[in-house]
Parts: C-alpha cells; structure tokens; sequence
C-alpha cells in the first residue's frame, strides 16, 4: 500500500491520477479465522485495528451487513469530547480523545481532526453546580476543562444571545481540546489501515446466526456462507440485541432513533461546539459551512432510522432561542440513526455467556467521540480473554450487581 | 407523527400528547427474589424489532396509563388497550396475526 503524503500528491499529479490503489481490498470470506468482528462501523474497525497493531492478531475479518461506516459513523453530529463526570467513562473517553489527537497521523489518513473547543452552557444554577462539579472531577482524572463565565462565553461564541429570555447563559463548562473529526474517514482510515495489515473487510454479508458448541462461538452464518473463528466480536450498535440474541444470550439495551439535521451552508460564524442540555440542542459549523444540529432521541423503541418530527422542533426551537440568527436558515438534510441505550446510559465493552465471544455496544448517543478508545479497549478484552483497565468497569454483569456508571444522572440528558 | 388512541378517551393521541413509558406486560419481581430475577425485572428488555407492546401515558389528556402494540420495525399500530391486564388481549392478538402471519404471542 502506498503511503499518502505531499509527495504523492505531485507524483499523481504529474501521471493523470493513474497510481492510486483502492483504499482497502475487497475481500471474500476465508473459511477460518483467528478473529470475527461483526460490524464495520468506527468501533468495530477500530478494534480491529488494535488487534492487529497492540496485539499483532491479524488473520482478522470485519463483516457488514451494509456498506462500510454507513449506521451511526456516518450519521452521527461528529462532536468529540471527554468532560465526564464518573472516572471509568472520563479514562475511556479520554484516552479516544487523546487517540483521535494522533489519528491522521498514525493511520496515514486525514481524519480532519479539529480541535477547536466545545462549550456546554449552563442555563440553570442547577446546571452551574452540576458542571463546577465536573470541572473538580475532570481535574482529579486528567481531564483538562475549564469553568468560563458568560463573557468569555460571548467571547467565544459571538452569535450567542446571553441573556434569555428564558434561560440566560451563566457560564459553561469549556474543553479546549474538544471538537470534532470527519466521521466517514475515520471509518475509511481505520479500515484501509486494516486492510493494510492483511485483515479482511467484507461489505453486505449479513450474518444470520452464530454457531456454537459447548459454550464457545464456532463461527459465524452468513448471506456469504459460514465463517469460522477462534474469537467473536459483536460491534453492531442499533442492532445488538438481535445479533445477541442468535448468540443465544439478552442485553440490557433498547434501541431508539437519535435525529440530526443540517442547514444550508452559510459563511464561517461558529469556530466551536456548543451544547445546551437545558434547552436541548447542541451545534456546529462543518467545514461547507453547514450547521450541523443534533437533540434528543425518541422516546419509544424504533428501527426505521427515521424519528418524529417533533423532536426536530423542539430542538430547533430551542437553539432559535440560543442563537437568534439561525431562524431564518432553511434545513437541508434531515436523518435519524438506531442507536443503542443501556439502564445507565454508558457502554457494554464485555465478556459474554459465550466463552470466545465479546460485545462492544450501547454506546447510545454518544459513539462517535469514542470510537479510538472503544476500538483500543475492545482489542483487549478479544485478545486477552479478560477486560483491561480502560474496559474493567464496562462489563454487562454492573447491572445485576449495581455497579451503574451514571452518566444518565450526571448529565442530566442523553449524551 | 405516531398516533395512538387512547382506550379510555376513545380519541386518536398525537405524540406530542403522550408519554412513553418502555415495556408492557413485565413481570415484576420484589424482595426475596434473586438477583437474576430482579435484573431481568430492571433491565433486561425485550427489544424485538418487530411487534412490541408497550406502555403509553394520555399525558396531556386523561393521565391514564395503556398499553400499545406496535411494530418497531414499519412503525404500524397494531391497537391499544387499558393496561388493567396481564398479557395483550385476544382481539389485539388476533390483529397482530391477520398482519404478520408468522407472528405468535411468547
């Protein structure tokens, strides 16, 4: 695989494009392998990608049912940010931060990092004490946030109206190093760098069952014929409690549809991310000069990657009020994605009742943003057969024994 | 915009005017049950995508509690009924079949 860089660039340029290889093989099914990953999105690339670079595990095949990063990685508001209140989803949402810092360069592919800070408003004294408090948490795991005032909010933020009416801006909890990334490429990056490694991609293979003897996964059924393997890992997201459910075990997850929109493009006017949990809504500015809008999921459960249009209201009502000057921009796009909600609100990364099969899921709202570090975590868990630090307190078992990471209660909101 | 009859009121609820409320038909499990017992109670959820009963609130209208059977999968209504039972009705049942043939009750 030839590396991408300015050279090439001007190498390419000087004979017609001619030279460029496909990004990643298409591959077809071998009958064996050492590791299945059922799932091509951001997560389920990423943790084979870690397989194979932290654990040198690469006779590796991710299958998909669709086409590669089309769920939620390509669905989602691309926000990315660490300023958790509890410490287990503060080391795990860290440490994909501070991946997707280096991603670009560690997978030679430009993942348009973009950390360009992100504000969450607090619009109630509630909200003053709820995010001073996360401020001292954050301090106390390694978590560089801040605690701004509504100046310097103003500052930041010039299309921002402060002062109401109805919920005033009183300060807001800042990340510098917050911001976002181009969601597709992730996805195109992990999977050329897998695909690098000599690991298989297979696109619209469907598996339809999972075969198992005595406790332990066998392999896999598919639209494409069975596969086989030594370990299982299931990174499905929306659909988790179906592919879990071939496996014969069930998950604590309910999938509901999560909606976000994007407005016409319009001159630069936003350089952040703002998030307004009170009110409900949170925004951006891409790079075309889209608003990129996101709220709050449905409340009932759903498969159709298509919500009601009413949430879309009340989001846009809200971030009206928030920032007066987008009332008259019309809406381009509008689409919904499954996502996958647990009790608590954070993350399955889990050993399951099938002794060589793991599960990566529940990330709900809030996948994106992890990705490197649910990739980096699930990669141990497969290749050691045991949980690591970062994934220790994400198994499915917290919620017979109570041990919930809250972030459900410390947010307030879906996240 | 889904829309829900309410089997008190007798009037088609839009979802502006409803409260979800998860699950229908949960068995319920207290003290001196076992842990498993009370996770599955808690937690464990059925999440078909396909019919799914559930439990509905006329938040804006009568208050009451119903339940809905509904289609996760199309987003059909298959109907509603109180929510004084302890598993769908016959009619509700029979709907749910004359739809998806291959369909039975657990």
């Amino acid at each position: 695989m030839t590396r991408y860089s300015a050279f090439a660039i001007a190498r390419e340029a000087l004979r017609n494009h001619q030279g460029w290889q496909r990004a990643w093989a298409r591959a077809t099914p071998k009958a064996q392998y050492d590791a299945v990953i059922v799932g091509a999105g951001g997560h389920g690339l990423a943790t084979a990608y870690y397989l194979g670079r932290n654990h040198g595990i690469t006779n590796v095949a991710v299958i998909e049912k669709g086409w590669l990063g089309g769920g939620n990685t390509g669905r989602n508001t691309t926000i990315i940010r660490s300023n958790y209140l509890q410490d287990p989803s503060a080391a795990l949402y860290e440490k994909a931060r501070s991946l997707y810092e280096t991603l670009s360069q560690e997978l030679n592919y430009n993942v348009m990092f973009s950390p360009r800070g992100l504000l969450m408003l607090a619009q109630t004294q509630h909200e003053v004490r709820g995010y001073l408090r996360t401020v001292h948490a954050n301090m106390l795991q390694g978590v560089q946030t801040e605690w701004i005032g509504p100046d310097r909010v103003k500052d930041l933020v010039p299309i921002i109206n402060i002062d109401g009416p109805r919920y005033p801006v009183l300060g807001a909890l800042y990340q510098a190093r917050g911001g976002t990334a181009r969601h597709d490429a992730v996805a195109w990056g992990y999977a050329r760098a897998c695909s690098a490694m000599g690991m298989d991609i297979i696109q619209q293979c469907e598996v339809t069952g999972v075969r198992s003897d005595a406790g332990r996964v066998t392999g896999v059924e598919t639209t494409k014929g069975f596969i086989g393997t030594k370990k299982l890992g299931i990174v499905v997201a929306g659909h988790s409690g179906q592919v879990a459910g071939m496996a014969g075990f069930r998950l604590p997850v309910e999938a509901v549809a999560l909606q976000a929109l994007v407005s016409e493009p319009i001159k630069p006017c936003m350089d952040v991310v703002v998030m307004a949990n009170t009110v409900h809504g949170y925004m951006s500015q891409s790079d075309k000069g889209e608003m990129v809008i996101g709220g709050g999921t449905d409340g009932f459960n759903n498969f159709t990657q298509r919500g009601s249009f009413h949430h879309i209201e009340e989001t846009l009502r809200a971030l009206i009020e928030t920032f007066p000057m987008i009332s008259r921009l019309k809406m381009l796009r509008q689409w919904g994605g499954i996502v996958d909600m647990t009790g608590d609100r954070s993350p399955i990364i889990s050993k399951t009742p099938l002794g060589n099969c793991f599960i990566n899921c529940g990330w709900g709202t809030g996948g994106f943003k992890a990705i490197p570090g649910s990739g980096w975590a699930m990669a141990e868990l497969m290749a050691k057969g045991e949980p690591g630090p970062l994934a220790a307190d994400f198994g499915m078992e917290r919620f017979r024994e109570g041990r919930f990471i809250d972030e459900s209660v410390a947010a307030g909101v879906a996240h | 915009m889904l829309l829900l009859e309410c089997p008190y009121c007798g009037i088609a609820a839009e979802e502006t005017e409803l409260a979800p409320g998860g699950e229908a038909h949960l068995k319920r499990f207290g003290p001196k049950s076992s842990d498993d017992e009370f996770e599955s109670y808690m937690f464990a959820r059925k999440n078909p995508k396909g019919v799914h009963f559930e439990r509905w609130r006329h938040a804006y209208g009568c208050g009451k509690w119903f339940l809905a059977a509904r289609c996760t999968a199309t987003l059909e209504v298959f109907g509603t009924y109180p929510a004084q039972v302890g598993a769908p009705p016959p009619e509700i049942v029979a709907k749910i079949k004359a739809r998806r043939p291959g369909w039975s009750p657990e």
